[in-house]
């Protein structure tokens, strides 16, 4: 590769910039083969126009302070040249034609997302991010973890403010992983500048991304498509790990999913389901109905005597399970556990003074999808 | 065609009486001069409520942290300060300039659709007014930012939404009908001898953005109408659920949505064509080429629109196409940057306020173009795409490129339009506080863009949090600084140095042939053009 060693010193050019990290002012050259790509890439046309703009803008002030009226400057005529046209339509054509070279092999490299290692599906929600790890049998949701205190300035805000989730997506160094990306209601993209992977999720569409990245370690990105009201906070943490930290990982997520099997069919009282439909509420319902259960009227409507909240069991099951289609209230069935339906909906029924007394079980809820297949 | 003349004939009549007297001069006027200043007039005040938008999102994004309004808030300022600046502010704006100037630069007595036109203007405070009033309901306006993508401006819209579809359906009948104006005034009503390729430049930048206006709006006009027909009849355009798709919703939008962006830069390259010669005291250089060069950018525009859309997993075919075609677009612009440096190398320049907001757009649109280079570089885009580095790059071509040229026309015109010179050290104030204003706001929003924070998002990590308050900081002053334009204005209006018909001495065009003031109907015997 010609192009290194002048990037080398293009790079430590830069990197005198980029010294502290709070004035951060050019791109990461990011942790894969791909992403080096798109920061020399981004360097070369970077430089090639501050090229031009010595030049241009070199001629330009140059006249500015030569040329003046002031200066007892005579007008030239001339206003035409032929030759000169053609040569600075033809020159930057040139340029570009260079360009476009580079450019398109990284592109194509980009594309291949053959041969992967190994499969994960990544679906958008309104606000958060589903990591599914195809043929695991492991599926989670990645939420903001970022307090709402720090948010509102109640606290002091972390390091990793609005950047940190409850439950990273892990994948194994030096494995290329596909990403097959996709949401369930709006447009959204997930973006992981270290990676340079920004790939959109749209509805309807899966599309395919891919990353091989060889040094362990976190890194961290954001959404990167208006999703609506919380579109600022559903940040992505990738937390990459050796193949065999990787492995253990995996085996404790498997052993997890057998453990929420077995959740399921265990007997609950109505206290255990309280307790556990406080939480699962706070992390999943709360954004929207708020944790006191008055919601943010007229779009959020509040859950606090609600008439579905307070009225038959099976119509409250009915919209947690199957969202309202056409509103932001989702269909909640095919993200959370039976387990976590059931204690949300018994949560619901008997908290902020909605003293309903009964309970929704999560055997309830598997004969309720049963039903519905 | 004739019977464009003989309404012309008709408007003769009135030339012995000046315009009528009270408000209704205003509603009824049919007057080329009239319509062009209330358009003016209007895109002022969209600028200011705007830009007061703009301040709202700027003093959010000062710190980190919610402070001042909630993220539900936030989407409607971003959104509203988006679609007011672009539809409201900068089209009006070279509206208002088409309507005051191409009669008097091609010596023609009005437009050739006068009560079209004055409907043309008045659609407008209508279809403001709806999309204002958005912000009043329960739900809120829209928040969907100003490319609204579907679903979520279709399932997941506040019911506003409506409005919103009925405010741009105006806004739209409105652009089209000034467009069918222009085109008609200037293919019939240029005075003898002045054949297409005499057009000063500014005409000819305004004909070729009306060809595209014409092309472009019913194309918004399907799409928004889609939209309708998804939220209110019960189809799926838009929505997977149903079998529609929203990809489609993006390819229909930005096919309009490209076209519109040399919409409001094109005018703008006229004016410059016009200003840097009068200030150097030198002919244009390379007229023919730049006409060519306008022409092919308008060709361009309709082939490149998915350099918006490299995210969202177009074909790598497509890919390519998108990435070169966009690359393509940087010659002719390239050849309109050096034929305006060319103009100025070995001229005599003086450097009056129009001047400097001449030069200042040629370096920051340049710099604007640079950065629009990089974007089109597709795997370099998937880094910058949807963060600040694109808030940047978008604020580069549209703050000094369309706003800086319209603040030049007006400051090369206003003795033309008011018969006086404006205040010319408060008008070099105006620039030098906007010039600083504006980078200061501006240029930091490349770096954080870099650094990894997207766009549109009210609260953000705090790495970005010198940047962001010296943006903030640059924005306030830029904000502040147009209410001098407005005291300069006013002041020119009400008195100051009377001007002569010719008040700059190096400008060429008809329009300095008329005393100035303009007196209210001109050319109504057609100039001679040898
Ligand atoms: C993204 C915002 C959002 C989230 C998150 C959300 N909801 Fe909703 N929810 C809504 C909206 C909007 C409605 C009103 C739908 C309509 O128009 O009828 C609603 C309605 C409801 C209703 C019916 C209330 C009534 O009386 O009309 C219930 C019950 C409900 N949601 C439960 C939940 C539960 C349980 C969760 C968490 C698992 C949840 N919601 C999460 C937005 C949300
Ligand atoms: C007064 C000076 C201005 C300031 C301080 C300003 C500031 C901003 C900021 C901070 C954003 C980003 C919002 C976000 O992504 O969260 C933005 C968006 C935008 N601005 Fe400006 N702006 C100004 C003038 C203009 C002008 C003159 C135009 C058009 C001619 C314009 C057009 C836009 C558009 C189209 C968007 C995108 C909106 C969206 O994301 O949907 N702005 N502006
Ligand atoms: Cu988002
Ligand atoms: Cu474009």
């Amino acid at each position: 590769m010609l192009r290194r060693p002048v990037l080398a010193g293009l790079l430590l050019a830069c990197a005198s910039f980029t010294v502290q990290a709070e004035w951060a002012v050019n791109m990461r050259p990011g942790v894969t083969d791909i992403s080096q790509s798109v920061f020399d890439l981004h360097m070369i046309i970077f430089w090639i126009c501050v090229a031009i703009g010595v030049v241009v803008f070199g001629v330009m002030f140059w006249s500015m302070l030569i040329h003046r009226r002031s200066s007892g400057q005579q007008p030239a005529h001339f206003h035409e040249s032929t030759s000169v046209e053609v040569l600075w339509t033809v020159l930057p054509l040139v340029i570009l034609l260079a360009m476009a070279v580079p450019a398109t092999k990284t592109l194509i490299e980009i594309y291949d997302t053959s041969e992967a290692d190994l499969d994960i599906q990544i679906t958008g929600y309104q606000w958060k991010w589903q990591y599914k790890y195809l043929g695991e049998d492991v599926a989670f949701f990645s939420n903001l973890s970022t307090p709402s205190t720090q948010i509102h300035n109640q606290d002091d805000k972390g390091e990793h403010y609005l950047l940190e989730v409850d439950e990273p997506l892990v994948i194994p160094a030096g494995k290329k992983v596909r990403f097959l990306i996709t949401a369930a209601d709006v447009i959204h993209a997930w973006w992981v500048p270290d990676l340079a992977v920004k790939k959109d999720a749209i509805p309807g569409f899966i599309n395919e991304s891919w990353t091989k990245v060889d040094k362990p370690g976190i890194y961290r990105g954001q959404c990167a498509e208006l999703c609506g009201k919380d579109h600022g906070f559903m940040p992505i943490v990738v937390d990459v790990k050796t193949p065999e930290d990787y492995a253990a990982w995996l085996a404790e997520k498997k052993a997890a999913a057998a453990a929420q099997r077995e959740l399921t069919s265990k007997n609950w009282t109505l206290d255990e389901l309280m307790a556990r439909g406080e939480k699962a509420y706070q992390s999943n319902c709360a954004a929207c109905h708020q944790a006191s259960g008055e919601g943010m009227p007229p779009v959020f409507p509040a859950l606090k005597g609600s008439a579905i909240a307070t009225g038959p069991i099976d119509g409250h099951l009915d919209i947690v399970f199957n969202g309202k289609p056409g509103t932001a209230m989702a269909a909640y069935g095919k993200q959370l556990s039976e387990v976590d339906i059931a204690a949300i909906i018994t949560y619901e029924r008997n908290a902020w003074g909605n003293a309903l007394g009964d309970m929704l079980t999560p055997q309830d809820v598997v004969k309720y999808k049963q039903a519905q297949e | 065609m004739s019977a464009a003349i003989d309404s012309h004939a008709h408007a003769g009549h009135d030339h012995h009486h000046g315009p009528a007297k009270g408000l209704m001069r205003w509603v009824l006027t049919t007057n080329h001069k009239d319509i062009g200043s209330m358009y003016l007039w209007f895109s002022f005040i969209m600028f200011l409520v705007g830009g007061s938008m703009a301040m709202v999102i700027r003093a959010e994004l000062f710190q980190p942290g919610l402070q001042i309004v909630q993220p539900e808030f936030f989407n409607q300022m971003t959104t509203m300060h988006g679609l007011i600046m672009v539809f409201g502010a900068v089209m009006p704006a070279f509206v208002g300039l088409a309507n005051w100037m191409i009669p008097l630069m091609i010596g023609a007595p009005d437009m050739a659709l006068p009560r079209m036109n004055n409907f043309s203007f008045w659609l407008l405070p209508a279809a403001f007014g709806i999309l204002l009033s958005t912000l009043f309901t329960e739900a809120g306006g829209p928040n969907f930012g100003w490319t609204f993508y579907a679903p979520l401006s279709t399932t997941y819209a506040p019911e506003s939404v409506t409005f919103f579809i009925f405010g741009v359906h105006l806004m739209g009948v409105s652009s089209i009908m000034g467009a069918i104006n222009v085109i008609a005034t200037i293919l019939n009503l240029r005075a003898p001898g002045m054949t297409l390729m005499k057009m000063p430049l500014f005409v000819w930048t305004w004909l070729i953005t009306a060809f595209l206006l014409i092309a472009v709006m019913p194309v918004l006009a399907g799409c928004v109408t889609m939209m309708l027909m998804d939220i209110h009849f019960g189809t799926s355009f838009f929505n997977a659920a149903g079998g529609g798709d929203p990809v489609l919703f993006q390819h229909v939008f930005w096919f309009f949505g490209h076209p519109e962006v040399y919409i409001m830069i094109l005018p703008a390259f006229g004016a410059v064509s016009a200003i840097i010669p009068a200030f150097a005291r030198k002919p244009l250089f390379g007229y023919t080429s730049m006409v060519y060069a306008t022409a092919s950018i308008a060709f361009l525009s309709f082939i490149v629109w998915a350099h918006h859309m490299f995210t969202v997993g177009i074909p790598l075919t497509g890919e390519l196409f998108f990435m070169y075609a966009t690359m393509l677009i940087a010659v002719p612009t390239g050849v309109k940057v050096f034929n305006w440096v060319t103009t100025m190398w070995r001229g005599s320049m003086t450097f009056e306020t129009p001047m400097l907001f001449a030069v200042a757009f040629v370096i920051l649109f340049t710099i604007g173009g640079f950065s629009g280079l990089m974007l089109a570089i597709a795997p370099a885009d998937f880094q910058y795409h949807d963060t600040y580095f694109v808030v940047a790059h978008f604020h580069y071509v549209l703050v000094p490129g369309a706003i800086f040229g319209i603040f030049a026309s007006a400051y090369f015109w206003l003795p033309k339009w008011t018969g006086h010179m404006y205040d010319e050290t408060l008008g070099k104030t105006h620039f030098w506080m906007s010039f600083i204003g504006m980078n200061l706001a501006f240029f930091p929003m490349h770096f954080v863009g870099l650094a990894g924070m997207p766009r549109r998002i009210p609260d953000y990590n705090l790495q970005f949090a010198d940047f962001n308050m010296i943006s903030s900081m640059g924005a306030f002053m830029f904000g502040a600084t147009q209410l001098l334009f407005l005291f300069i204005v006013i002041k020119c209006i009400r008195g100051g140095k009377k001007a002569e018909a010719k008040p700059w001495d190096g400008a060429e065009g008809l329009e300095w042939s008329v005393p100035s003031p303009a007196p209210y109907h001109t050319f109504s015997t057609p100039p001679e053009v040898k």
